[in-house]
């Protein structure tokens, strides 16, 4: 394949890049004056590259893969981005001032997501991985003059770091002992007897990509990060990098560990399990939404990863309808905490605030509703279908235990949702928080929570078929 | 319009729930009733057109809408009637809660109409998870129904009652998942062992039995809890008492029959095997709660509290009469089913009539209220003689057949049965003694004004209903006499082998002399 093809596969990630540059540019020619511009360029570039997706092949000899997964991945993580972008201005102006930066360094987290989902080779998949990092720190940083949000950056940074180095091993060992970095070469060597040597790689690895999803063990960093950073791009941090993280570990597993299923599927099993429990318990004594949210996040993470244990098309297909309807759920629930203000317009995290919401502010507070018990897995809201579709391919792959436990487990976690909804419904009102004023926010609000609404049903079949087409590609 | 009534009666709450959310609360008040009183026409149209005897499932719908599972809805003669009892008692519900409830009235008439429509979903879904998402998604209305227009202890009882019943629930999910996964259908009919098509074949579907015991056990879970038996009935008083009055008429008339009707749709049908096995689970936990509950109902100094412990003595008899596997006995649980419907949601509007006078729900408040509210103290009465099984009355019929059921099935069973009958005499005719008769100590309680036209509205019909389903049963029985027939005709094979040694009756042809040499 010619450089001209390869680089006519990767154009989603070329004109995120140049775009990304030329914004940089702006930024620096123009100053924060430009945010604005810089917005809506960041929000177009993201359409731009959306409708670039849908090339199919490999390029640059075995580096890069375009094709239906990394699609429905990227479509994913550019919806999250441009979601991102379109939640923070009125934020950014209330905390500290806009800056035109923002929304370039999305768009390289972007860049570096979509590397991450189409790599075929152990060194892409670390480039690309570093990149999304490297922005994601400065982004959980940004508000400069915030010892929360430094903290936030700073923790991320080392324990990043330390992961990444985790990974860099784990890839190392697999080079060593399969003599290859593409995920066909290592694929072909774990067929043969799998040694310590290869087994430690995948361990390596496996706990390296843990740390990214947050996982546990790998999730202390989660709810730090989650409160400390600004909450539009710990919005992001919910979504975007989860998918793109997810996608990634799919695609490790199952091409190029899937000739070695035993040796990992274990440890999916107890990071799976591990998640859904402690995530749930941690989140019953929090007092801050965005931790909450943060363990929720673990949560969720434990329920996709059920599907990935099964590691069969099945299951990869449920992980993408996961991730896809739950990006829609944590897109929606940010979008609900960026409204708790107190009457002066300041940003208020704490859950108490929320008490007797439904009577002071009807919809925002339905909406919540709607996320949270969407989230718990209640049917008829959407989150009930995607936790359907994991338990579904656990089951079918055989994995009764671990479908019972992991569903039983849920139980747990729908008690700290549904006190969310009792403070918000059931408690006396506490003091007015100031009107939603954003369009913006209020539309991705209001098109979310539709969307999570049993209204969303009627998408399944539109979603089982992206998904069902997205797992084709993998094996 | 008959080709799609059953969408219609889902739809149609749904879209009055959305309505009355932007109205003002008499608005409110007005669109519940008026759409309640709707569908209660169109449940007697229903039923009108119903076809007694004709095909199995009836009002038949089938939309591909999901992927996954479809729209399918359609009825027999049990959803028929559990259908009719919902609707039915839901302007009831309405009507009682047409002042005891002032604040957040458009969002509580919402509440109930999501309710009603998540009821009608449950009885007429036709397909597995279509049902699973309507059973499941009736907590939320009720959370909220608990949780916003409770009592003082409402939060823990709300808590309790979703998460209790959620995971009684999601184990009932993996049972699902698995059954769709090896039949490839998620049709109820063909999951209950009629012939289906799958990819271009017809199949049966069989399930081993061994499986049939996990899956049973994961059903029993969700419906046991739903019920519900002991010793997993704890939810159920605190939710009771603290649910408003309509809250409780509701939950107590229909929710408690969805654990019922699963048993007859899902566990019965589709695990004959493993319900033979395992039905001295369902007969030990029956037994305890008819004995136990009753002799709790006896103590309690809360009406509402004693009324709940009652449910779970009368469900016991419906899972006894369920799993005697013979006829008498299945159309009696059904019977009891539709009889402590009306009969408690009668009960707890009996209460909820002195509660909104009173404000306390302590029995020792209150005496004497045969002096001063004569009309209140006869459907009071009527109720209570209904609860305890007098003939005439709806109760009779159920629990007499129930027990004719269990007699054959298992004497031991019958016998503590029976016992538990009398308890429930004791604590109904203890509770009514204290309320109704002799002198009130309390000048408050003595100055109560007697039922008003909304009450004697609410209270009236389901006293003729009461009435007719004692005295002429057959109205009920008649559409659902094909169904059990139906369902027994799949169980019978492999029911277990009763004690009671029934032996057929020889006729009048006279007996031979015999000789009776060979014996010496």
């Amino acid at each position: 394949m010619s450089i001209v093809d390869s680089l006519n596969l990767t154009r989603p990630e070329l004109i995120l890049s140049i775009g990304a540059t030329a914004l940089m540019l702006v930024a620096a020619w123009a100053g924060d004056k430009a945010t604005r511009f810089s917005n809506m360029a960041a929000i177009a570039l993201l359409f731009a590259a959306a409708a670039s997706l849908g090339g199919r092949g490999i390029a640059f000899d075995g580096l890069y893969s375009a094709d239906a997964f990394s699609d429905f991945a990227k479509l994913l993580i550019y919806l999250a981005a441009g979601v991102a972008i379109i939640l923070s201005p009125r934020w950014f102006e209330k905390e500290d001032r806009l800056r035109a930066e923002y929304p370039v360094l999305i768009l390289l987290a972007a860049v570096g997501m979509g590397m991450m989902v189409s790599a075929v080779n152990l060194l892409t998949l670390y480039v690309g991985l570093e990149m999304q990092s490297l922005a994601a720190y400065v982004l959980a940083s940004f508000v400069r003059n915030d010892s929360r949000a430094s903290e936030a950056g700073l923790k991320y940074f080392v324990l990043g770091a330390l992961a990444s180095g985790i990974l860099l091993y784990g890839i190392s060992l697999l080079y060593g002992f399969t003599g290859s970095i593409d995920y066909a070469g290592i694929a072909a060597s774990l067929q043969a007897e799998i040694g310590p040597g290869k087994l430690f790689g995948i361990v390596f690895v496996l706990a390296g990509l843990s740390f990214k999803i947050a996982a546990v063990p790998f999730h202390m960093w989660t709810p730090d990060v989650y409160e400390g950073a600004p909450t539009p791009v710990t919005a992001y941090f919910g979504s975007a990098p989860k998918v793109a993280a997810v996608a990634l570990m799919v695609r490790v597993t199952v091409e190029a560990m899937g000739t070695a299923t035993n040796s990992w599927q274990q440890i999916l099993i107890f990071t799976a399990l591990a998640s859904i429990v402690l995530g749930a318990i941690g989140a019953i004594g929090q007092t801050n939404i965005k931790r909450l949210l943060a363990y929720s996040s673990i949560n969720n993470i434990g329920f996709a990863l059920v599907g990935l244990a099964a590691g069969t098309e099945l299951g990869v297909s449920a992980i993408m309808s996961y991730m896809a309807i739950y990006v829609l759920m944590t897109l929606g629930s940010f979008a609900c905490v960026l409204q708790m203000r107190d009457a002066d317009g300041n940003h208020v995290e704490d859950i108490a605030s929320l008490a007797g919401l439904s009577r002071r502010q009807k919809p925002l507070a339905a909406a919540l509703a709607i996320f949270m018990f969407s989230l718990a897995g209640i049917p008829p809201l959407l989150g009930f279908w995607a936790k359907f579709l994991v338990f579904d391919a656990a089951v079918q792959a055989g994995l009764f235990p671990l479908a019972a436990i992991g569903i039983t487990a849920s139980v747990i976690g729908a008690y700290y949702y549904l006190k969310i909804i009792k403070i918000m419904y059931f408690d006396e009102p506490a003091s007015d928080y100031a009107p939603v004023t954003s369009y913006g926010e209020a539309s991705v609000i209001a098109l979310t929570a539709i969307a999570v609404s049993p209204l969303g049903y009627l998408a399944i079949p539109t979603l089982a078929a992206a998904s069902a087409t997205a797992a084709r590609a993998l094996f | 319009m008959m080709a799609h009534i059953l969408s219609i009666m889902i739809g149609l709450p749904i879209a009055a729930a959305l309505i009355s959310l932007f109205v003002s609360a008499n608005a409110a008040r007005w669109t519940a009733l008026a759409t309640t009183l709707t569908l209660f026409v169109l449940g007697i149209v229903l039923w009108l057109n119903y076809d007694i005897g004709g095909a199995q499932w009836q009002f038949v719908e089938k939309a591909e809408v999901f992927g996954r599972f479809s729209w399918a809805l359609g009825i027999d003669g049990i959803a028929l009637m559990l259908i009719v009892l919902s609707v039915f008692l839901m302007p009831i519900c309405i009507l009682a809660s047409w002042e005891a409830i002032e604040k957040r009235v458009p969002e509580y008439m919402a509440a109930f109409l999501l309710m009603e429509a998540l009821m009608i979903g449950v009885f007429a879904a036709q397909d597995l998870f279509l049902f699973y998402i309507f059973f499941e998604a009736g907590l939320i209305p009720m959370y909220l129904i608990i949780g916003i227009w409770g009592g003082a202890e409402r939060i823990y009882a709300s808590y309790k009652f979703f998460l209790y019943t959620l995971l009684g629930s999601v184990l009932m999910l993996i049972a699902m998942l698995w059954m769709v996964g090896q039949s490839g259908t998620t049709y109820i009919p063909a999951l209950m062992g009629e012939p289906y098509l799958d990819q271009g074949m017809i199949k049966v579907f069989v399930i081993p039995p061994e499986v049939q015991t996990w899956l049973w056990l994961a059903f029993f879970a969700s419906f046991a809890v739903k019920m519900p038996m002991w010793p997993v009935h704890t939810w159920l008083p605190d939710a009771h008492v603290q649910a408003p009055t309509a809250g409780s008429v509701i939950l107590a008339g229909v929710l408690l029959k969805m654990g019922g009707y699963g048993f007859v749709r899902f566990s019965l049908p589709m695990f004959p095997d493993a319900s033979a096995q395992l039905v001295w689970i369902v007969f030990g936990l029956s037994m305890v709660a008819v004995v136990y509950t009753s002799l709790v109902a006896l103590v309690q100094n809360d009406m509402k509290k004693l009324i709940a412990y009652s449910s779970v003595a009368h469900m016991a008899f419906v899972t006894i009469g369920l799993f005697t596997f013979n006829r008498q006995g299945i159309e009696g649980a059904l019977m009891v089913m539709l009889a402590h419907g009306l009969v408690s949601g009668a009960l707890f509007l009996c209460v909820g009539v002195i509660y909104d006078r009173l404000h306390t729900r302590e029995i020792s408040r209150y005496g004497g209220l045969s002096n001063n509210m004569p009309y209140y103290a006869l459907f009071f009465m009527l109720f209570t003689m209904a609860s305890v099984g007098l003939p005439g009355t709806a109760n009779f019929v159920g629990e007499f057949l129930a027990l004719v059921g269990a007699y054959k099935a298992n004497s031991w069973v019958a016998a503590v049965a029976t016992i538990g009958i009398i308890l429930g005499a004791a604590y109904m005719l203890y509770l009514y003694r204290r309320v109704a008769f002799g002198t009130s100590d309390n000048a408050d309680a003595a100055a109560m004004p007697d039922l008003n036209a909304r009450e004697w509205i609410m209270l009236a019909p389901i006293a003729a209903a009461t009435l007719w389903m004692g005295v002429y049963p057959e109205s009920f029985l008649a559409p659902m006499r094909k169904d059990v027939g139906t369902l027994l005709q799949r169980i019978t094979p492999g029911a277990p082998a009763g004690d009671a040694q029934l032996t057929k009756g020889k006729g009048i042809t006279p007996a031979k002399p015999k000789s009776h040499e060979g014996h010496h």
